[in-house]
């Protein structure tokens, strides 16, 4: 026993090791916050509507089918990085993509979307960003995929790409999606 | 001289720095019991985009966002659990600087008290195993040095 005691602080290394390497590779990107919202009811929200102001756009209004939450804003890289895959996306068809423009009043959305294209089927705009706030926003781009009963499913942080679209979004909407949009 | 030299220097980093946070936040509150609070809360929590940043201290956009709420929730006389819990419910428990005790983090502030017995456990060991060479070591020592 006592000739095997050299053993001890060996194995508590070891067990170090393996609690620092599950860590490591469970953590998620670095800097990305895991939102508790996932699984959990989408944010109520009522915002006017970007392209029509005197419209509304409900949370209410979304209730029952899959969407796509896209936050972004025209003062952000990433989101005119993301830009034509979102349109590529809309393109496809498969959910509607609802656009919520953050904290973009002083600029203008309007022309940038004449310009390079509006992938959205709805765009609300939050121009003192507490709607953002609720739904726990902190970088633009985010993406939300919510589920027919209004459930958070899923959260991107960053410029959407392609890979990033089939593989953790197409994936997780039901195989056959109602063309309702 | 020296001494009031360094006096005069050391008001002067202070007065600057001063300055600096107000320029972040110059937020006052219409109580010196609400300021405090504001400015407590406002040090405990994240900027969540520039991480290791409260949102006190922080010029990026979201935390100002983030501070006009908390002024708003205090202001209409919410308690600064509600102010948390707000946070933590949108943003998670990364929001917190201080981490709160749950069952999903028991361990981490377990551990601490947990190595603290094992040490002492050990060191006791140690220490009775020892105690117990003194008298033998001392017994032949004596002898020798006996006239």
């Amino acid at each position: 026993m006592n000739r095997l005691r050299f053993l001890i602080p060996l194995g508590v290394f070891g067990l170090l090791v393996i609690v620092l390497a599950i860590g490591i590779a469970r953590s998620p990107d670095k800097g990305t916050i895991v939102s508790p919202l996932l699984g959990k009811p989408a944010p109520e929200f009522s915002l006017p509507n970007l392209l029509d102001a005197s419209q509304t756009v409900k949370s209410s209004d979304l209730r029952g089918r899959w969407y796509v939450f896209n936050v972004w804003g025209t003062w952000c890289f990433a989101c005119r990085e993301e830009h034509n895959t979102l349109l590529e996306i809309k393109h496809q068809a498969v959910v509607p993509l609802i656009g919520m423009d953050w904290k973009d009043a002083e600029n203008d959305p309007l022309g940038y979307l004449q310009q390079s294209g509006n992938p959205y089927d709805v765009i609300a705009a939050d121009k003192d960003g507490r709607a953002a706030i609720d739904w726990g926003v902190y970088g633009a781009p985010e993406t939300f995929l919510v589920n027919d009963k209004g459930i958070v499913v899923y959260k991107y942080v960053g410029a959407m790409t392609r890979q990033v679209w089939e593989k953790e979004f197409l994936s997780r909407l039901p195989p056959r999606p109602e063309s309702k949009s | 001289m020296i001494r009031s030299g360094l006096v005069a220097a050391t008001l002067a980093i202070l007065v600057l720095f001063t300055t600096l946070a107000q320029a972040v936040d110059p937020t006052q509150m219409p109580t010196p019991q609400l300021q405090q609070r504001y400015l407590a809360l406002t040090h405990e929590l994240r900027c969540v985009q520039c991480q290791n940043e409260a949102i006190a201290d922080s010029p990026v956009d979201i935390a100002a966002d983030l501070r006009r709420q908390v002024r708003e929730m205090l202001l209409a006389g919410k308690t600064d659990e509600d102010v948390r819990n707000y946070m933590v419910a949108r943003y998670g428990e990364f929001i917190l600087f201080r981490p709160r005790m749950s069952a999903k983090n028991l361990w981490l502030w377990l551990t601490p008290g947990v190595l603290i017995l094992v040490g002492a456990f050990v060191a006791v060991r140690i220490i009775s195993q020892r105690s117990h060479l003194v008298p033998q070591d001392n017994e032949p020592l004596e002898e020798d040095i006996r006239p």
